[in-house]
């Protein structure tokens, strides 16, 4: 007999609240809402509920909650409840244990803990309702010679560069991870913002070529469908060697997923598993990715700036210093925060560092090697406002990549259960009747919305500190304090305590 | 107490400039009047001046000027220039009591040429050199500090206010076709001799009014090319970011300002192809050389002046032209006081920069 895994959430229904219309079960794809005929009544199945709040968003009567378990173990500081529950899973199991979406640990967060400056007397604040408040960027090289026709005008030789409205991107989540709407709806949002998505490891659906002067096509190690044109229709390419959800670890679709489109947009055969193997397998040091970043730069004719993304592991000074002599033009950072549609839990768990301490060092490391020009900085890895956007710019970002923020904007609700195909929202799930609930215009519109009032609030902190363009807040780390931090913390980020 | 250098203080500031477009050689004392007017914008704890022109009689030597803590300073220094340069000649900087300036350090000039082989061995232009050498007195010798290091030129500056700095220095009895003037308000004081204004790196001097908020990332990324900001001033900043896209990277004067003070993207927008294109190309090449937050600044440099204000017009900055003469000040009483004749005085837009150059 299976060891007994008590159900994690409770959901609460009021029977005076309750209509009996059923909406509960029909939207529950998990199956956590039945109907018993007999006694006229809904009736709860705890154990499948993922509280995804579907359920509570869409009951007409608001006659529904869902409550964290109230249900202990004897108390042990040391062996959680929780920790007791996954053990008896894999005892009954022998499986790995799986989850998705990011790290939820209470693990430091250095944002939380750095403050940030403003004007006061000796220099005057800036109003960003009266005055220009530039925010527009751009990526790629910034180390060329200065050049002069023969007229002695200078000339632009910078190469392939991206430009960016505003300095955030959508980070890559592939078709097959997250639906067809979920895409659609961070193309057009892309497009409409003056900013880039990344259509992610899984091909570029043929319905959204017509976006790519907004898009980032993806070169994984599965090298889902990646072909010439599909390399010429994104404005960049990136190289994924890593994922801050799962460093060291490859990506694993399974074949039940892998229908259809997707398996078309993937050119694998339909039904079987679409694996990434966790290494590329032509990648085994760092001469080889120069190879690819070249080849990659042959294929495009040299149009496309080439990005490598990386996963923010213990040494990433150095390895980002070697990927900034390879011919990358932007290197991408992915702090241990970062989301993932599935993983292993212990690996999402444990593995990797927080991305401000990344940030900080590879940006100090870059400088110190005098290569900082050679490439622009992108980080992600929980960027989740628009204060963590300011103070990692302030670390020294070029731009931020956000995916979990976009994708809450599109109405996930962090159940973190993307792995299960049953996402109720229509985001992390291939079945027709659960993505049609994702309407694509409404969920542009969302992240419009976001993306504009995280803007809004850049502009304002900006003046705040009387800077008016955004390239003079970039690594302009006076402006940051830390608050309760240790000497070697602050010595890492390179910022000063509050009150110094 | 920390030292200037150990910390960073914001400052307010006055300035002024004279500039004789025929080469005139204006005896020091006019420039003294000039930002004595000022008085209330300085508040004792900083004042200084650049003549150029003013050592007639050495004018292809580098000219080194010196603070020294003690004579240990002063022959651990002498022993570092004499190993790298042949010394035409030196000595005490001639000085005059002023009662208001006191706790004066040892102060000598030294007229210098690079040695030759040391310039080969080096593999340095000759700029190269020499300013490397004077960055790395200031960054490694204790007690020494090169306050000027141009040619035909020079730096002048103490603790105090900037008319009894001036009249310590005995500026009327030099002569020079350019001159600039700098009286700080820092918010806290280092006493600091090194620490006023202006700062010299060869024969660009720069002195300024304002505090950048874009300090940090201007500081960080030129310290890439070696740049190390043992002052942690605004000036200093914007030296190494003049002396950065003029000298190494070939950028003219009028390319410079349109980095430092580039114009907003919406004006860009609508400029003509060839304009937008070229300041498009120079912020995306140099957009971690913009600066923000309030300035004005006199640069002075071998045969020519620069004014430039920020893109906001956060601080002021008049200009007045009289015959051969220009003036530039951040009030226009400044240059009332010397020129109070004058007709022709404006204000230059924000962002533009005002050059004037020997004819």
């Amino acid at each position: 007999m299976d060891l007994y895994v008590h159900p994690r959430f409770e959901v609460l229904r009021s029977e005076k609240k309750c209509i009996c219309c059923r909406v509960c079960e029909r939207q529950c794809a998990n199956g956590a809402h039945g109907y018993d005929e007999s006694a006229g009544t809904m009736e709860s199945y705890d154990e499948k509920c993922v509280n995804c709040h579907r359920c509570v968003a869409l009951c007409p009567t608001k006659a529904l909650k869902i409550a964290e378990t109230s249900h202990s173990f004897r108390q042990n500081a040391n062996w959680s409840g929780h920790t007791i529950q996954e053990l008896y899973l894999q005892a009954n199991t022998g499986g790995v244990l799986l989850s998705s979406m990011g790290n939820p640990r209470p693990l430091p967060s250095y944002f939380d803990r750095i403050l940030l400056n403003a004007s006061q007397v000796t220099n005057p604040s800036i109003d960003p309702l009266r005055e220009p408040m530039e925010t527009r960027t751009f990526l790629g090289k910034k180390n060329q010679t200065v050049t002069r026709d023969t007229r002695g005008r200078l000339k632009d030789n910078m190469g392939a560069q991206l430009e960016l409205r505003a300095p955030i991107m959508f980070s890559a989540m592939s078709l097959g991870s997250i639906s067809y709407n979920a895409h659609a709806s961070l193309a057009n949002a892309a497009r409409e913002l003056g900013i880039f998505y990344n259509c992610g490891e899984g091909g570029l659906h043929k319905d959204f070529y017509k976006y790519g002067p907004n898009t980032i096509v993806q070169v994984a190690s599965g090298r889902f469908g990646v072909h010439q044109p599909y390399l010429m229709a994104g404005a960049a390419v990136e190289i994924k060697m890593g994922q801050g959800a799962k460093p060291g670890i490859g990506g694993h679709l399974p074949g039940h997923k892998n229908m259809g489109q997707i398996a078309a947009t993937r050119m694998t055969p339909e039904g079987s598993d679409a694996i990434s193997p966790a290494p590329h397998h032509d990648i085994y040091s760092i001469e080889d990715l120069r190879q690819l970043v070249y080849s990659l730069k042959e294929a495009t004719g040299n149009t496309k700036p080439i990005i490598v993304k990386i996963a923010a592991v213990h040494n990433v000074a150095a390895i980002a210093s070697g990927v900034a002599r390879s011919g990358a033009d932007i290197i991408a950072i992915d702090g241990f925060r970062g989301g993932t549609g599935a993983a292993p839990t212990r690996i999402r768990d444990n593995v990797g560092i927080p991305i401000e301490l990344a940030l900080a060092s590879v940006d100090q490391k870059l400088r110190d090697e005098g290569i900082r020009s050679d490439v622009s900085l992108v980080v992600g890895g929980s960027i989740r406002s628009s204060t963590d956007w300011v103070k990692a710019i302030a670390l020294g970002a070029d731009a931020c990549y956000i995916a979990t923020g976009a994708l809450l904007a599109l109405g996930c609700h962090l159940c973190r259960s993307c792995h299960t195909n049953l996402c109720n929202w229509g985001i992390a799930t291939q079945r027709p009747d659960l993505v049609r609930r994702l309407n694509p215009e409404i969920g542009a519109e969302h992240l419009v919305n976001l993306i504009k009032a995280w803007q809004h609030e850049l502009r304002e902190i900006m003046g705040g500190m009387g800077i008016n363009s955004v390239e003079a807040l970039r690594g302009n780390r006076l402006m940051l304090r830390g608050v309760g931090m240790t000497r070697e913390e602050l010595d890492i980020l390179g910022i000063k305590h509050a009150g110094l | 107490m920390l030292k200037e250098g150990q910390v960073r203080i914001p400052s307010g500031c006055a300035i002024a400039g004279v500039f004789s477009r025929s080469g005139e050689r204006m005896p020091g004392g006019d420039i003294i009047r000039s930002i004595e007017v000022m008085h209330d914008r300085s508040n004792g704890l900083g004042g200084g001046f650049a003549g150029y022109g003013i050592y007639p009689e050495f004018p292809d030597y580098y000219a080194f000027h010196l603070f020294y803590d003690d004579p240990v300073c002063q022959r651990n220094c002498e022993n570092y220039l004499e190993r790298r340069f042949s010394i035409i000649s030196f000595g005490e900087i001639p000085t005059t009591k002023v009662p208001s300036i006191m706790d004066e350090p040892l102060i000598y000039r030294y007229f210098l040429l690079p040695l030759p082989d040391k310039l080969r061995a080096s593999q340095r232009s000759v700029e190269e050199y020499v300013s490397h050498c004077a960055l790395s007195i200031n960054e490694k010798i204790d007690g020494a500090f090169v306050f000027s290091s141009g040619k035909n030129m020079g730096v002048f500056k103490a603790s105090g206010f900037p008319e009894d700095v001036g009249r310590f220095y005995r500026l009327d009895t030099y002569a020079g076709y350019s001159w600039t003037a700098h009286g700080r308000y820092p918010t806290n004081t280092p006493g600091w001799w090194g620490g006023a204004h202006p700062f010299g790196l060869l024969d660009l001097s720069v002195v300024h009014n304002g505090e950048i908020s874009s300090y940090d990332a201007n500081r960080r990324f030129l310290e890439m090319f070696g740049y190390k900001h043992s002052l942690q001033t605004d000036t200093e900043a914007i030296t190494y970011i003049v002396d950065y896209l003029h000298r190494k990277m070939g950028l003219s004067l009028q390319e410079t300002a349109d980095v430092m003070a580039a114009p907003f993207w919406v004006s860009i927008k609508n400029l003509p192809a060839d304009q937008r294109e070229y300041y498009t190309y120079l912020r995306k090449r140099f957009g971690s050389l913009l600066v923000t937050g309030p300035f004005s600044i006199i640069l002075g440099y071998a045969g020519g002046m620069m004014i430039l204000g920020d893109r906001l017009k956060l601080r002021s900055m008049v200009c007045g032209d009289h015959g051969d003469r220009f003036y530039a000040a951040s009030e226009e009483c400044a240059i009332r006081a010397i020129c109070p004749e004058i007709e022709d005085v404006w204000s230059p837009d924000a962002g533009q920069p005002v050059i004037v150059e020997l004819a």
